[in-house]
């Protein structure tokens, strides 16, 4: 099954909105709660990396036997240099983002953390694209 | 369905209910629907939180407890008892006198059931030191909030802590320490006066123990009714006052909210109301709060004051326990207190005795046991939502139109149920449709295939 998000950026109030309804299905879907927990994880992280830096963005999911497969698109600002960004404690978020919890610098090792795969790409000035694939038998 | 049968406290008489649906809107885990007229309860679902008493506007809705005669069958009577349970009583009337007139109605010991918390929160902030995984950890005390973890949250599950609530560690050391007077284990029934339905379910069907140390439960509201007539009556106090073992001011203040976090080393917080619960599990599900060491969750407004079976005021039941505690501090301070209390002499057997069993997760959100089949049912969801009006009237005898659709897929309702649906086929070609006044035109449109 397929399944799509809008995420508005910059709008922190409903941060959360999109994974909250993946959870969802994934809790009807019956996955063990272990692995909903890791999926949840990394697919707030991910919301929220939108949410916080790309000015609007888009989760895309497609589930099947095998895989939660999870895409994210944004249209926003890019990361110069992706293999940084994947370090923890890395951050580039403002002062006014991390007051509110967020920008730790904890974003992508997370994802990579809570999931089976992580793929990100990214154009400067254009947008960013995080795949994130979680094998649902492992 | 599920086999397996969950004890309830609450009941639903029939005879009385006029199946309004106040109840199945407020019920947190979806767990009533009307069916002929009649509200009906999913027993897999009920946590007995007691929302659905609390909206019902004929009392239809009520909870059980066992025979007040059924005492009698012991020759000694415990009244356990908790602290909000003084609080029902306007201020004049001391702790001493409200017990009194407990033991007046049939019982020979009074035991609060809070005396166990001083062990239980050395014993949380052990476990806290000892254990570095998961966080936060969720305490276990209010027992709607364990069983809405099960339904609801089940990857949370693994983060309660598996220790038990003071109530049952109380009355594991009363009967050691009746036993230990000369009582035979069979003389001694202890009955805990609940202040709500979920402590009377997790006493009758426990999770994560075997068997409950508590012999039965009596309702708060009627203990409260029958002493407090007996004072108004002002029948001379025959009793003799109960023998005096004092709560510590953190015991008094356990079941109020805040009554555990602050009590408990490094970054808590403390929640009630279950909507508040629903809210920050959700948070907690998604990792977006991190760095907490302990939660405490209570699903009435005002903890345990606000249970669903206390007569008076929440906010002034919490105020005059909060009384209390200061009373004790200030008594406390300058030497008055004798702090000479039965429990500490069974801490060690207590320590062996208070371990929970493993608490298993039991989603009532999934679809199917089998994965493909739930998602085939997902998809059917999908398309009738697609249909539905989206109103949640409730009119259907479902909580929501996402809800019935649910049903629907799973066999439990038609498409038919939906009144929209029913009126939209029932309208005549280019005839008016009345419903239009309301919901505006073509609002329904799609209703018609």
């Amino acid at each position: 099954m397929e399944f799509s998000y809008i995420i508005e950026g910059g709008d922190f109030s409903k941060a959360g909105s999109a994974s909250s309804e993946v959870k969802k299905i994934l809790k009807q879907l019956n996955l063990a709660p272990e692995k909903i927990k890791k999926i949840a994880v990394a697919m707030y992280e991910a919301e929220v990396n939108i949410v916080a830096h790309a000015y609007k963005g888009v989760m895309e999911g497609k589930i099947d036997a095998e895989k939660v497969f999870l895409r994210f698109r944004d249209e926003g600002p890019g990361i110069e240099d992706v293999d940084k960004a994947m370090q923890e404690g890395f951050s580039t978020a403002s002062e006014e983002v991390r007051q509110m919890g967020f920008g730790a610098g904890m974003g992508l090792p997370n994802i990579r953390k809570n999931s089976d795969s992580l793929k990100v790409s990214s154009e400067v000035g254009k947008g960013t694209t995080v795949e994130i694939t979680s094998y649902i038998n492992n | 369905m599920s086999g397996r049968n969950f004890h309830h406290a609450l009941k639903i008489l029939e005879e009385v209910c006029i199946g309004c649906t106040h109840c199945m809107k407020a019920c947190p885990t979806e767990a009533l629907r009307i069916r002929q007229g009649k509200a009906q309860l999913m027993e897999d679902r009920c946590i007995d939180c007691g929302r659905c008493m609390e909206v019902c506007p004929v009392s239809a809705i009520s909870i059980e407890q066992d025979d007040f005669e059924d005492i009698f069958k012991y020759a000694v009577r415990v009244a356990l008892v908790p602290s909000v349970l003084i609080g029902q009583f306007p201020r004049h009337y001391a702790a001493r006198k409200i017990y009194s007139g407990i033991l007046e109605q049939g019982f020979t010991h009074v035991y609060e059931a809070e005396h166990g918390a001083s062990l239980l929160i050395r014993q949380i902030n052990q476990y806290l030191e000892q254990h570095a995984d998961p966080r936060p950890v969720i305490s276990s005390f209010c027992p709607a909030i364990v069983r809405l973890i099960q339904v609801r949250f089940p990857s949370l599950v693994e983060n309660i802590i598996l220790l038990k609530a003071p109530l049952d560690i109380a009355a594991i050391s009363f009967k050691k320490e009746l036993m230990e007077r000369g009582y035979d284990e069979k003389e001694i029934g202890i009955f805990y006066v609940t202040p709500c339905a979920a402590k009377i379910a997790a006493i009758k069907s426990p999770v994560g123990e075997l068997s409950s140390p508590i012999t039965g439960v009596i309702k708060q509201d009627d203990i409260f009714n029958k002493v407090y007539t007996s004072f108004k009556k002002e029948e001379k106090s025959t009793c003799i006052v109960p023998e005096k073992e004092q709560l510590r001011a953190e015991e008094m203040g356990w079941s109020l909210t805040g009554g555990e976090s602050r009590h408990i080393n490094g970054r808590c917080l403390a929640i009630d109301g279950i909507s508040n619960a629903i809210e920050f599990l959700e948070q907690i599900e998604n990792g977006s709060v991190s760095n907490f060491e302990f939660i405490e969750l209570r699903a009435c407004d005002e903890s345990c004051a606000g249970g669903i079976l206390t007569t008076a005021n929440r906010f002034l039941v919490s105020e005059r326990l909060q009384e209390r505690v200061l009373k004790y501090n200030a008594d406390f301070k300058e030497g008055k207190i004798i702090d000479n209390k039965s429990i500490d002499r069974h801490t060690e057997y207590l320590v062996d005795h208070i371990a929970l069993e493993n608490i298993e997760p039991r989603s009532m959100m999934k679809l199917d046991d089998d994965m493909e089949a739930a998602m085939k049912k997902m998809d059917s969801i999908q398309k009738l939502l697609g249909y539905l009006p989206g109103i949640d009237c409730g009119a259907c005898g479902a909580p929501s139109c996402k809800t019935l659709a649910e049903d629907i897929v799973q066999k439990r309702a038609k498409t038919s149920d939906c009144i929209f649906v029913q009126n939209a086929l029932a309208v005549a070609p280019g005839k008016p449709d009345k419903a239009e006044k309301i919901w505006g035109i073509n609002r329904f449109d799609k209703l018609v295939p």
